[in-house]
């Protein structure tokens, strides 16, 4: 019946079909829907820079304005992928400049991005708008220069947790006068010192900013008037907060923020006097977004005082000095939490003041709503996970990281393979999944069992044979991204059922046993891999005997074959 | 690092792959048998593995305050003082803040700077704008990556300063 209505009418039906994973579906039903349906995608996600060339890219969906790529292993945020691996990102502004796509939103993870693509970008799309860039490094100061300069529709900047070598300020003083449209900015992670008074200026002239989020460099009086002149912003990030409470600065903060009913979202404090907290409360009421992980200066009765003010809070992020106890408050007044994130305040160290499995268990009774976890602890307990699967069965992303990673559970001195064995059993959601602590094969069996909608899954330090990872590919159908390190899992494991790892993303697996014979076996087998063995040792002549063991692998799917931007340690099979 | 003769070998820090022969057959590479074959660099009894606990490399940087031992970098400025002969050198990552700060300019130049009421002198610096700023306005932190040098000045020079009122600015600021 549908194959009576005009192309048009179909056009506007998909429109309402926003998310890339229903797309894909419609585009498979016939040849005409997959026709219509990819002149009219605006939006592109692509998970694997590698899967796919840009060319190919824009054969399919000329009219692509929007899209979002993702470069290094997911391991890269641990130094465990050398920096000049590859996911450049040039390549692909390169040819979308040169065939006259009009893009207008990039989002890039973990990629390297050079000034020149950046300029390339600025002076090329000429309805550019937005610019996301997370995790990514390559850049500099001059870079954002270009984008503030030759951007004239600019609305989102949005820089996170990128590493940028560049202490310079002059880009923000780029933006010219003209420019009115932002909406989104984002330079918290910058170091330099932008200009205070183009500052100023610059959020003056924006009267559309409902998101800002500053640097350690801007002080603040300069947050003062810069909330007196939007107080309109619905997200808020400070940079510096240091204030003596009775001073007149605190006085005319107190005032701006009172001023910002909408303010939802709070972070920052990459400086901060704690006994100032006060007069963040009249805002604490309504946010709904808590990030205080970059705030180790906010501890103890400063960081349950204010928490107890934020009734409405869905996510928070925080520090593990806020210990047990202070989860405990946490418990007690955030009652639509659906995001918690505890973080190490100091990775390497005795952890006086570190959360245990005690804080997890209350907010899992405190909080029913709560779906997503990554928590950094010093212990974890069966008993406890048990506690946890049944008080919140509505996770769907479950990240544990216990300090010492092999660390059974302290009471019983089991390996915490029912504990999690519990949480996939319950949580029938679950997409993503991290492990820690002792485990051995019978968590993977659990997995393979439960873990039906699993999608992530990252597995360090466990397990005792091959048998564990072939439970994980035997069972659970929906994986895409699986990530392994310092495992037992050999070729047996690996080469079970290649076909698999086409219907997945990606692999990685580090400090395993596979060897270089059993990787190359998986590369004469199916073509549509490319198996990447990355070997940083010093050695300077690559052992090229098949029986030797890999110290990394990342194989992935791919429609365009070998890259052929790979550095020196890294050797395509 | 190289404690020759002492059979320290085993515990060398090692990203390679495995070979060598310390590593043989083993079925599971244990935490614990990886850390005891790397140095521990801290001196606090705990090693490191490469890439553990999972923290990013931008948080590991940027959270972890003063511990984790990345602050080695110093900050020499030229310090003047009016009406003193030679100027001096100090390293500003040595101190803890402003108060720190003026006793060891106190030991340089034998000028008490803490008690403002007395004091006729005025510390300001040169930032990376190449302008001069009252010493004491911005967290200490920021203070030493923008300051240049430092200039103790003679009260009797600051004009002009009015609303300013670099008495209390200096008393507030040094004293803290």
């Amino acid at each position: 019946m549908m194959n009576y209505f005009p192309d048009e009418v179909l056009e506007h039906v998909f429109d309402f079909i926003t998310c890339h994973k229903d797309r894909n579906s419609v585009s498979l039903v016939c040849k005409s829907w997959h026709r219509i349906e990819r002149y009219s995608r605006r939006r592109v996600f692509i998970g694997n820079c590698y899967s796919i060339s840009p060319e190919r890219l824009i054969a399919r969906f000329p009219g692509v304005k929007s899209l979002t790529l993702k470069g290094k292993p997911h391991f890269a945020d641990f130094n465990l992928v050398p920096y000049d691996w590859g996911g450049f990102v040039y390549p692909w502004i390169k040819v979308l400049a040169e065939t006259g796509i009009g893009l207008e939103e990039l989002r890039l993870k973990r990629m390297v991005v050079s000034d020149e693509s950046l300029e390339l970008i600025s002076k090329t799309f000429v309805n550019f708008q937005s610019l996301v860039l997370v995790s990514c490094d390559g850049f500099s100061a001059d870079g954002l220069a270009a984008i503030a300069a030759n951007c004239r529709f600019l609305r989102e900047l949005d820089l996170q947790e990128n590493e940028v070598d560049d202490h310079r300020g002059h880009w923000l003083s780029c933006f010219p006068e003209s420019c009115t449209s932002l909406v989104s900015l984002n330079f918290a992670c910058l170091k330099g010192e932008v200009n205070l008074g183009a500052l100023e200026r610059l959020v003056s002239r924006s009267p559309n900013l409902k998101s800002l989020r500053l640097n350690r460099s801007v002080p603040l009086d300069t947050l003062q008037k810069l909330l007196m002149r939007a107080p309109q912003l619905v997200d808020l990030g400070i940079g510096s907060y240091v204030h003596d409470p009775s001073s007149e600065a605190s006085n005319k903060l107190k005032h701006a923020i009172q001023r910002c009913k909408s303010i939802m979202s709070l972070s920052g404090f990459l400086e901060v006097a704690p006994r100032c907290m006060s007069a963040i409360y009249p805002i604490c009421g309504n946010l709904t977004t808590l990030n205080l992980s970059y705030a180790p200066g906010i501890h103890g009765n400063k960081l349950t005082k204010l928490i107890q003010h934020c009734r409405k809070l869905q996510r928070l992020w925080i520090l593990d000095c806020i210990g047990d106890k202070g989860l405990g408050v946490v418990a007690s007044t955030c009652k639509e939490l659906q995001e918690l994130r505890v973080f190490p305040s100091d990775p390497f160290g005795a952890g006086n003041d570190a959360v245990t499995e005690e804080g997890l268990v209350l907010v899992s009774a405190g909080c029913p709503k709560l779906n997503s976890l990554l928590y950094f602890c010093q212990q974890m307990t069966n008993a406890a996970l048990i506690t946890v699967a049944k008080n919140c069965p509505n996770f769907i992303r479950f990240r544990l990281c216990i300090l010492d990673p092999v660390r059974p559970d302290p009471v019983t001195n089991q390996p915490l393979d029912e504990g999690f064995g519990a949480i996939v059993q319950s949580c029938k959601r679950l997409k993503r999944l991290s492990l820690s602590g002792l485990l051995t094969d019978q968590v993977f069996l659990y997995i393979g069992m439960y873990a039906e909608q699993l999608e992530m899954l990252s597995i360090a330090f466990a397990a005792d044979s091959d048998k564990g990872m072939l439970y994980v590919l035997n069972g659970c159908k929906k994986l895409r991204k699986l990530e392994i390190r310092d495992c037992p899992f050999g070729n047996a494991a690996l080469l079970e059922d290649v076909g698999k790892y086409e219907t997945m993303r990606s692999l990685w697996m580090s400090s395993c046993e596979v060897t270089l014979g059993g990787c190359k076996t998986v590369a004469e087998m199916m073509p549509s891999l490319n198996v990447e063995i990355i070997n940083e040792s010093d050695q300077t002549e690559f052992n090229l005997d098949d029986g030797q063991k890999v110290d990394k692998m990342y194989l992935y799917r791919t429609l365009v074959g070998h890259r052929k931007d790979a550095p020196e340690s890294v050797w395509i099979l | 690092m190289e404690k020759e003769g002492l059979g320290f070998e085993i515990t060398e820090l090692r990203l390679g792959l495995p070979g060598g022969g310390e590593i043989k057959n083993e079925k599971k590479r244990v935490f614990s048998e990886i850390s005891e074959e790397e140095e521990n660099g801290k001196g606090n009894g705990k090693s490191q593995v490469v890439g553990w606990p999972p923290v990013c490399s931008y948080r590991r940087k940027n959270s972890f305050g003063d511990k984790d031992g990345s602050k080695t970098s110093k900050f020499y400025v030229k310090v003047s003082m009016d009406g003193a002969p030679f100027l001096r050198k100090i390293d500003l990552a040595l101190h803890k803040g402003y108060s720190d700060l003026a006793t060891a300019l106190e030991k340089l130049f034998g000028e008490v700077l803490k008690d403002a009421d007395s004091c006729e002198f005025v510390p300001i610096y040169e930032d990376k704008d190449g302008d001069w700023m009252l010493a004491g306005d911005v967290p200490w932190e920021m203070f030493i990556e923008s300051c240049k040098r430092l200039r103790i000045m003679k009260r009797s020079d600051v004009k002009g300063f009015g609303v300013l009122q670099p008495r209390e600015a200096v008393k507030g600021t040094l004293k803290e």
